[in-house]
């Protein structure tokens, strides 16, 4: 790992960094350490439109893409109005991009992107009508709730509700990385962000891919670690609790909206049948007529409600998406710790075979020793040259161990570091989003409140 | 035919026994003409259609009940209080029934005393229902909780039916205690104060079998004809009822599917406070807004869970009586309908009768007659006194049926609009006490989310937070 000087171009996110690399690395990129993109950049992803076009297998193909809007902050401050720069991206750029971003900062947990499509977890259970359909007032209820179960079950990506949801996602996570203290100074996001074509041609360039594979692979096996770092472990436990929690209540969530849903739109009925019925009334007929309208009011506020409780629900799913995040840094230390175990091992094994062949004593039992027993002992020039060998096996493990260790200091250190990050940031946001929720019910609340005090009158009217 | 005793005296003109105080100072305003002519026809009146002694008096009350359809009922003049409660299981050898405490206080001199205690089962109170509308077939009778749950979930001895059930028997009897003709029927007050001896003997009276069979023939052949010259008014009033059943009916399924949609939300959340909770074991900062939302979560399933049975022990039993009603409406109706046919075939009899004897003055029937020996001259004169005499009887009788049909339909009239006027003021009522019921159970959850709300905000500057609002 020669000194690259300085005149070398930026080396990004190679962990392999030399102290002098990571200087050129300030200097080259856009961002100054510490500060994030965040700050002198205003991001969104403003819209979505459907594209077709030729596939990889040359098949006719419908997707989505994404506007991307950036503007520099301090030109927006100095009054002037400078343009919008934008560019479209499709979902599977911000896939790799993540992935990019996952393989070259290992030790960060990555924000996480929104769901590739619906899945089961979402999907609301419906129970079928329990009276006899034939004569059952409330059947347009049941095509209502029929329809707002198939629109969650709906794998549809076209559905414009879900590429609402998806495109709110998105910018979300270009927020996040972008307010990121260490990702945010990536050159490759910014290209992203800015740079239409090419961007990928450069994210290649830098060889991320072969790592990825090779992370994948090493990350998907199972190993064991002698000495796991008390906290990781904790850290990657409260990852699966959190993970699973989260899961839950999304679950048990969905099933009450699909209820509640259900409370509300049955008393729209209320409302056709009191029209009706305020026919054939004299003095009663004007308030039920317009009882029944507060009702229809009411039946029909749940479709607000339930949206409203939807975003609630997409910031649970953020922290369900970011608590695998987490997960993945703690297993990336469990690697990284056990390959520092293995090079140890490895150098420990090598020395003892030094020894033995130096004084000549066999203490462990090697096919080696066997074969010496069986056929001879080895003459000095053979011994000579395999301590040679040894020695200088012996000298690269020892520097192996040295890297491996630093390697291994070095992600603990950044890692914790982004760890505890995680947390405020979880802390908080997760904090803003119960408050939010209350927020809501109080809202509903209100509602709800308004609704029948004006029905309370009309019946009064009666 | 009729087997009962009829009370002649008491019609005899003194009505001060019969009809309620309140509107006794107003008897005065009764054309004479009609009141004498009304109350000679009673006294006459010996042929099929069932008496027993409340119709007697109460049919006094009624001629003048149907001059004054705007009378309204005070509170202030409410001279009877009943009360249904404390019912109680009877195990005896053959079978185990539940009996209720009924409870009168009243002012009324007709009864012996202020207060009365008796014990009735459902059984007495099918009984009174049977005997009113015996006695007025076109005033409507407030329905009873049904004999058996249709739905076929509820045991018989379940504590949630049989509170429901008293609660109905005692909305029934009430109606029944407010009602001017019901109230004053013989056989409400010995429900009211007899022993249950005393009962079951009085239970035993009344028209006979054979009587009350011979109506039922009469009433099916009636009813088979059906009716010829309905007037509008009844038709209109058909028509509404059969509306009004089928909107009422909608109501009530409709609030029973709400109630049913109430009970699964509530299921669902019952789950959500334990998983707040549950996340907040694994939490260090976000604990306590953790089992807080939990908390309130929880204190909201309370809220709805009182919700649901208020709309359960409130809102559904008087919908149900409603729907109910609507079919004793409909039977009400019927019933008109039918003295009315029957009126209109004794009509057609008598005129066809008469037809026969104008025809037959003017035949001479010689041939038969001459053989038997008599003159035409005699014969004729037995045909016509023959035919005269029935004439006078059938004559009688339509007058009868007459009187009759006039009686139910103002009968009718009069106790529908009485009947509207209460179905008006009890489902307002049901109506306004679901949505006050409702506001507070939104204020109550607000009030939940606010003081959650309000804990964050004083956790949030004890830590120097930024705050939110």
């Amino acid at each position: 790992m020669a000194d690259s000087g300085s005149e070398a171009i930026a080396v990004i996110g190679n962990t392999d960094l030399t102290p002098s690399e990571s200087e050129n690395n300030l200097k080259n990129t856009m961002v100054e350490k510490g500060t994030s993109l965040l700050k002198k950049m205003e991001i969104s992803v403003a819209e979505a439109e459907k594209r077709t076009g030729k596939n990889a297998v040359n098949m006719q193909e419908t997707y989505t893409v994404y506007l991307i809007e950036t503007r520099p902050v301090d030109a927006a401050s100095e009054g002037t109005n400078p343009a919008l720069d934008s560019l479209w991206r499709r979902y599977s750029e911000f896939e790799l991009l993540r992935n990019y971003l996952l393989v070259t900062y290992p030790f960060a947990v990555v924000p996480p992107l929104p769901e590739k499509r619906v899945c089961k977890q979402d999907a609301l259970v419906t129970t079928a009508c329990k009276c006899d359909l034939n004569s059952c007032t409330v059947t347009s209820y049941f095509l209502q709730q029929a329809e707002f179960v198939w629109h969650k079950l709906s794998a549809d990506n076209m559905d414009p509700d879900f590429v609402e949801r998806r495109r709110v996602g998105l910018e979300n996570f270009l927020l996040r990385v972008a307010s990121h203290p260490v990702l945010s100074s990536d050159k490759i996001f910014y290209l992203f962000l800015t740079e239409e074509n090419g961007w990928k041609e450069t994210m290649f360039e830098t060889g991320f891919q072969a790592k990825a594979d090779s992370r994948l692979k090493a990350l998907n096996a199972t190993f064991r670690v002698k000495n796991p770092d008390k906290r990781f472990a904790e850290m990657k436990h409260y990852g699966d609790e959190l993970q699973s929690v989260i899961s839950q209540l999304l679950r048990v969530r969905a099933r009450a909206a699909d209820r509640l849903y259900g409370v509300y739109k049955v008393h729209g009925n209320y409302g056709r049948v009191f029209s009706e019925w305020s026919a054939i009334e004299k003095e009663m007929g004007d308030g039920l007529q317009s009882a029944g309208h507060h009702m229809d009011a009411y039946a029909a506020s749940v479709d607000d409600i339930l949206e409203e409780e939807e975003h609630y629900a997409d910031q649970l799913k953020e922290y369900l998406f970011y608590a695998d995040a987490l997960r993945t840094v703690c297993r990336k230390h469990e690697l990284t710790q056990y390959e520092l175990e293995m090079a140890v091992q490895d150098l420990t094994s090598k020395k003892q075979q030094r020894e033995e062949l130096a004084t000549g004593t066999i203490r462990t039992f090697s096919l080696k020793g066997m074969t010496s027993k069986l056929f001879g002992q080895e003459t000095p020039e053979q011994r000579e040259a395999k301590l040679k060998m040894l020695e200088t096996q012996i000298e690269e493990g020892e520097e192996q161990v040295k890297e491996r260790n630093a390697e291994c200091d070095e992600f603990v250190k950044s890692a914790w570091v982004d760890i505890e990050r995680f947390k405020e940031q979880k802390d908080h946001d997760l904090r803003e989003s119960l408050i939010s929720y209350a927020i809501m019910q109080i809202s509903m609340c209100k509602k709800g409140i308004q609704v029948w005090n004006n029905a309370k009158e009309c019946f009064n009217k009666m | 035919m009729s087997g009962s005793v009829v009370d002649n005296t008491v019609s005899s003109g003194n009505s001060s026994v019969a009809i309620p105080t309140d509107i006794s100072g107003q008897i005065l305003d009764i054309d004479e003409d009609d009141d004498l002519e009304v109350f000679s026809k009673d006294t006459t009146l010996s042929d099929g259609s069932s008496l027993n002694a409340s119709m007697q008096t109460s049919s006094a009350s009624m001629i003048n009940q149907y001059k004054f359809e705007e009378e309204e009922e005070d509170a202030d003049t409410k001279d009877i209080f009943v009360t249904v409660d404390n019912p109680e299981s009877h195990v005896t050898a053959i079978e185990t029934y539940i009996t209720y405490r009924v409870e009168t206080k009243t002012t009324r001199s007709e009864f012996d005393s202020s207060e009365f205690e008796v014990r009735r089962r459902y059984q007495d109170f099918l009984w009174l229902k049977g005997r009113l509308e015996e006695a007025h077939p076109t005033l409507i009778v407030h329905p009873l909780p049904e004999k058996f749950v249709m739905k076929g979930m509820v045991e018989r001895f379940n504590e949630d039916f049989i509170e429901t059930r008293r609660s109905a028997l005692h909305k029934f009897l009430n109606k029944i205690a407010e009602h001017p003709i019901f109230s004053s029927s013989e056989d409400f007050k010995i429900f009211l104060t007899a022993g249950s001896g005393e009962l079951t003997s009085h239970k035993k009276q009344g028209p006979g079998f054979l009587s009350r069979m011979g109506e039922t023939v009469k009433a099916v052949a009636a009813a088979v004809r059906g009716v010829r010259g309905r007037p509008q008014e009844f038709t209109d009033m058909q028509e509404y009822a059969e509306a009004f059943s089928q909107k009422i009916s909608s109501i009530d399924k409709v609030t029973q599917r709400i109630v049913r949609e109430q009970k699964e939300y509530l299921e669902e959340l019952k789950e959500c406070g334990p998983t707040y909770a549950l996340w907040s074991q694994s939490e260090e900062e976000l604990a306590e807004p953790l089992k807080n939302v939990a908390g309130c979560v929880d204190k909201c399933c309370k809220e709805t869970e009182e919700q649901v049975k208020h709309l359960n022990d409130h809102l559904i039993p008087v919908l149900h009586e409603y729907v109910l009603c609507a079919d004793t409406l409909k039977a009400v109706l019927r019933r008109r309908d039918n003295i009315q046919a029957d009126f209109e075939v004794k009509t057609e009899a008598l005129a066809t009768k008469k037809a026969d004897r104008d025809a037959d003055s003017k035949v001479l029937s010689l041939a038969w007659d001459s053989l038997v020996g008599r003159s035409p001259e005699e014969v004729k004169q037995q045909k016509q006194q023959k035919l005269k005499g029935e004439i006078k009887e059938m004559r009688d009788e339509l007058d009868k049926v007459e009187d009759r049909l006039e009686w139910a339909n103002n009968a009718l009239k009069s106790d529908w609009t009485r009947w509207q006027k209460g179905m008006r003021t009890d489902l307002r009522s049901a109506f306004n006490d679901t949505a006050e019921r409702n506001v507070s159970y939104y204020e109550k959850c607000l009030a939940v989310w606010e003081s959650f709300l309000q804990s964050q905000r004083t956790d949030a500057e004890g830590n120097g937070n930024v705050d939110f609002s």
